[in-house]
């Protein structure tokens, strides 16, 4: 597979987004969008605890009300099996997502539904819902992830014992399970050290903060066959959790994927899809939910947030000689933080013969974690890289020579168990290196920080539809929810290896009946995946091009060659033919076996990890603690970039919320463990003015293992910036901070602490 | 939301007769920046919104007597656009800007700011610095009351039934005089004041503060008017000392409280530090 590069047509180019006019017109359909005949407006009633037990849940009211057609509690739902089934990079447990689509026994956090109503109008569902009468004994609540693995908290589950430890615990506890990657031998490792270094540090909990709620139209007929129309990462993920969670055929729901005003993650779980069926199901009418932004912090997931302590050593001349982290993740109120991610890529930049990380996964009273770009990574590698720079910093040592004398690159063995292949770690430092950006002058009140960020990227399951049209144009099918500019990149990977117009392919992405099955939009794969599946449905078409200029010159197959669009004689002793065109052999093809196609329905392996180096100056106001960003550069191995914009767009986008997280993002809980800030004003996520222009620089090391080296490059850019950040701080300030957000309140308390 | 009324009056009178018929069940909307949002989050639920943008004397901002006369319905994006205003009172336009996102601005009204009664409102503390007035019609006809007056704790002001604010007026300018509006929030813009000071001060040809007003907002249930800190500026020529001084009045006259906007430690010290630099700014302003 080591090719040549070679020029391109289409790959690398900027071509028009194919859903761009749309979007921009209005015309495109969200998952609030769609109005069907009939349709009812459905409502949920949440819990206002952070922990009770329910006693009695009195629906008669609303349900006599007006206009009311469908009430539903958990007992409309049937008990699911504990089983887990994949979710991004996840495990999702289907007895855990039912309780928290609807809860059974008990709520486990404020925010949980407890009841849902469907009426003829929103403001009748909604009065409807302050009819419902819910008795609670309330609890004891945890927030905080330390204070949850105290002996004496409040215990969530009575039947959860710590996994992963040996002998079983003979006590029930809030920490779910224990996590350990170890390589080489620490001891000996930090004996061989110079300098020493071990920090805490504290994150908090981070919402993906998608523009679009959360947004379902779902509509069950009387034979039991159910349409469900929605904004996810996955309609097949969607069809895979209502089936699961209902006790419905899979082949009985068609999920129809709605354009999608962000995810980031966030959308790779159910919560209103099962609802909005259970009201369908009883009222025999469509029911259309859609979250309130309140509702949508309330009630959907963030990433964790965490406490760390890591530990590094290093010899005077640079060696890193071992890297030690224990990790306490916050889980939400179930099992399933993303420790155990967060663990394997601790250390996974830089090539250490003596690691261990040790993580635990802890339930407290709050929302139910679910993937958030890079899942646990920019937690425990913000982590390392803070201690990074500050072990640079000891050594004398310029903090990006450090990072390359001990980046990981080809053949490293990683401590969670892969051995390297072609990576460009070392090739992003470079680049880092190399910009006017690491070099101009800072003022007072300045600093610069650096930090590296790892993220495995994956592949998984996907199928894609060649059709060749009978005028020459070729309709491209599959069923990969488009959150990163997906369509673009197929189009145009479909046009390269056919060889023609790019604006001869149109993309879509189809219903659960229309294609075969996808994995969820996540784990940076879908380029990488679907992509893989476009190319491979792309040759199978040609090869049937290919085998119908045969038919026409009556030659063998093996006579007849593919080369920009057209089918040609292989040599001159095949024969003199004219080449075909595709368009031409499309107008034959009633004559030559009926309808062109190409289908692939793959497992696509060998996704290439990804490596990316940010740059990031602030000024830190040194009477107020207001840091501003005041230039920022995200370099990236992102393989081969498809189509450039949006892949520079994936580094700017990861950028900005990463350094969102550094700066001002948190849950804000009272002492009754409510969230004080369910909204965009409080919840601080950065406006434009915040950031600067955030330079992206592409670097291309392309993945062996794809036809044109792609990478997945979605997830990398959030992990750098909360370590670039906090060293630029540190750097401008001459405090070293080990807790998130670095809010003007906390920049100013440490400023006063110094002196 | 059910039954709610909505009226859009051509008079002062008329308006003021929808607003003393409804008892205190109505809501008075001008930029709506405010109203329409709490309304939609069910916040409040009148039975009468009473639009004022179709009454003449809310529009406008005309040059009475010396000072400005600013109508109820002119939006902060009016305000900037009106190029003697900006020169005369710089503090109080760029108050008014501060106020959501240049989409907001072509809609929120100073009026507005001052009657939602929000203690961090960033229009107000420039204007009290300033001694605007405000013209008040009501059901006994047109009164003038200091805008100081106007709000009286959170979310409420001490505006009658029947009542409400037609403009704003600001009075005549000396020689050598300005001010400046600062506020803190944790990021650029799209926030809300976790604190904010305005400074209005007058110089004379020498350079020596005559006459100063500090008011502070966001760090009391009403904003404070800092009588030491304007001690501090009269009689100096705001230079480093008599700023450390403002600094040290204005944090000492905070009375903040912990939430989840700031808690009372850094609102205080930057209470101060605003205070300061705000006295600076205005300085260099009245000197220009």
């Amino acid at each position: 597979m080591n090719e040549q590069p070679k020029q391109f047509k289409w790959v690398g180019t900027r071509t028009i987004r194919p859903d761009g006019v749309d979007k921009v017109t209005g015309r495109a359909m969200y998952g609030a969008d769609l109005t069907l005949p009939g349709m009812l407006e459905g409502k949920v009633v949440r819990s206002p605890h952070a922990h009770a037990k329910i006693i009695s849940i009195d629906t008669s009211k609303a349900a006599a009300m007006d206009g009311v057609k469908a009430v539903v509690t958990a007992a409309d739902m049937p008990l699911a099996d504990p089983t887990p089934v994949a979710s991004g990079e996840a495990m999702i447990n289907l007895r855990d997502l039912s309780d928290n689509v609807i809860a059974r026994e008990k709520v486990l956090y404020e925010g949980q539904t407890v009841a849902a109503v469907a009426a003829t109008s929103a403001d009748i569902a909604e009065r409807a819902a302050a009819l419902i009468e819910v008795e609670y004994e309330v609890l004891p609540h945890v927030i905080d992830v330390l204070e949850a693995m105290k002996d004496d908290a409040p215990v969530l589950h009575d039947y959860m014992f710590t996994g992963g430890i040996k002998p079983k615990p003979e006590k029930a506890s809030n920490v779910a399970n224990r996590v350990e990657f170890s390589l080489g031998d620490i001891e000996a490792g930090f004996a061989a050290a110079d300098v020493v270094i071990e920090k805490n540090f504290t994150t908090e909990p981070v919402h993906q903060g998608y523009i679009e709620p959360h947004a379902v139209v779902a509509d069950m007929g009387p034979d039991g066959k159910v349409d469900v129309f929605c904004s996810s990462q996955g309609h097949f993920m969607v069809r895979a959790f209502v089936a699961g969670l209902l006790k419905i055929d899979m082949s009985k729901i068609k999920v129809t994927a709605a354009e999608i005003g962000g995810g980031f993650g966030g959308k790779t779980t159910v919560y209103l899809e099962p609802l909005a069926v259970m009201l369908s199901r009883k009222a025999g009418r469509p029911v259309r939910m859609v979250m309130s932004r309140d509702e949508v912090f309330r009630a959907s997931g963030p990433t964790s947030g965490a406490a760390l302590t890591i530990k590094m050593g290093a010899t005077k001349d640079g060696r890193i000689t071992a890297g030690d982290a224990t990790l306490y993740f916050q889980a939400g109120a179930w099992p399933g933080s993303p420790v155990g991610p967060a663990a394997m890529t601790a250390f996974a930049p830089y090539d250490l013969e003596n690691v261990k990380v040790v993580g635990f996964d802890v339930v407290s009273n709050r929302q139910k974690v679910v993937a958030y770009r890079a899942p646990g990574a920019p937690i425990s590698e913000y982590g390392v890289e803070s201690i990074m720079d500050e072990l640079a910093s000891e050594l004398g040592i310029d903090p990006l020579e450090f990072r390359a004398m001990n980046g990981a690159k080809e053949g490293t063995q990683a401590a969670y168990g892969v051995k390297f292949g072609t990576i460009g770690m070392q090739e992003t430092i470079a680049a880092a290196q190399a910009t006017e950006h690491y070099k101009i002058p800072l003022g007072p009140n300045q600093g610069r920080g650096v930090a590296t960020g790892f993220w495995f990227n994956i592949g998984g399951e996907s199928c894609a539809g060649i059709r060749i049209n009978e005028d020459g144009s070729v309709s491209l099918t599959e069923g990969s929810p488009d959150i990163g500019g997906s369509r673009a990149s197929m189009a145009i990977m479909a046009a390269e290896t056919l060889g023609i117009d790019v604006n001869k392919v149109k993309p879509s992405v189809v219903d659960t009946d229309a294609t075969g099955y996808a994995f969820v939009t996540g784990g940076s794969r879908v380029t990488f995946a679907t992509g893989m599946a476009v190319v491979d449905a792309s040759k199978a078409a040609i090869d049937e091009m290919r085998a119908r200029a045969a038919m026409i010159w009556d030659v063998d197959v093996d006579g007849v060659v593919w080369e920009d669009g057209h089918a040609k004689p292989a040599s001159t002793n095949v024969g003199d033919f004219e080449p075909m065109s595709l368009a031409e052999l499309a107008k034959v093809a009633n004559k030559t076996g009926g309808p062109i196609s190409g289908h692939a329905d793959i497992n696509a392996k060998g996704a290439g990890p990804g490596f990316g180096t940010h740059i990031c100056d602030v000024e830190v106001d040194p009477d107020t603690g207001f840091v501003t960003v005041l230039r920022y550069t995200a370099i990236q191995d992102v393989g081969r970039a498809i189509h450039p914009s949006y892949v520079e767009g994936q580094l700017q986008g990861g950028a900005a919320q990463g350094i969102g997280w550094a700066l001002n993002e948190e849950y804000i809980y009272d002492a009754d463990g409510k969230l004080e800030n369910p909204g965009f004003l409080d919840y601080r996520v950065p406006v434009a003015s915040d950031l600067p222009m955030i330079d992206a620089i592409l670097v291309e090391v392309p993945n062996p293992t794809h036809p044109f080296g792609v990478r997945g490059v979605g997830e990398v850019p959030i992990i750098p910036p909360l370590a670039a950040v906090n060293n630029a701080v540190a750097a401008a300030t001459g405090v070293r901070f080990n807790a998130l957000p670095l809010s003007p309140p906390a920049i100013l308390a440490g400023l006063a602490d110094k002196e | 939301m059910s039954g709610m009324r909505y009226e859009a009056p051509g008079s002062v009178d008329e308006a003021v007769a929808l607003l003393a018929d409804a008892n205190g069940a109505a809501r008075v909307l001008a930029g709506g920046t405010d109203l329409l949002v709490q309304l939609r989050a069910g916040m409040i639920s009148p039975d009468v919104v009473v639009n004022i943008k179709d009454i003449s004397e809310t529009h406008g901002i005309t040059a009475e007597g010396g000072g400005f006369r600013i109508g109820a319905s002119v939006s902060g994006a009016e305000m900037g656009e009106n190029a003697a205003l900006v020169a005369a009172w710089p503090g109080v336009v760029e108050g008014a800007e501060l106020i959501g996102s240049t989409q907001v601005q072509g809609r929120a009204t100073m009026t507005g700011n001052l009657c939602n009664a929000s203690p961090a409102a960033d229009g107000v503390p420039a204007l009290i610095a300033g001694g605007a007035t405000c013209t008040i019609a009501g059901p006994n006809g047109t009164r003038e009351a200091p805008v100081g007056d106007i709000p009286t704790g959170p979310g409420k002001t001490s505006l009658g039934n029947g009542e409400f604010i037609v403009a704003i007026n600001l009075p005549a300018r000396p020689a050598n005089a300005s001010d400046a509006y600062l506020r803190m929030i944790p990021r650029t813009e799209m926030d809300i004041a976790i604190v904010g000071a305005g400074v209005n001060l007058v110089l004379d040809d020498d350079g020596t503060c005559t006459a100063a007003s500090v008011v502070l907002g966001a760090v009391g249930p009403k904003t404070i008017t800092v009588a030491d800190a304007a001690a501090a500026l009269v009689g100096s020529k705001v230079d480093d000392a008599a700023l450390e001084a403002v600094k040290a009045a204005a944090s000492a006259a905070a009375t903040p409280i912990d939430d989840k906007r700031g808690t009372v430690a850094y609102r205080t010290k930057v209470a101060g530090v605003l205070a300061a630099r705000a006295a600076a700014i205005a300085a260099t302003r009245a000197r220009s």
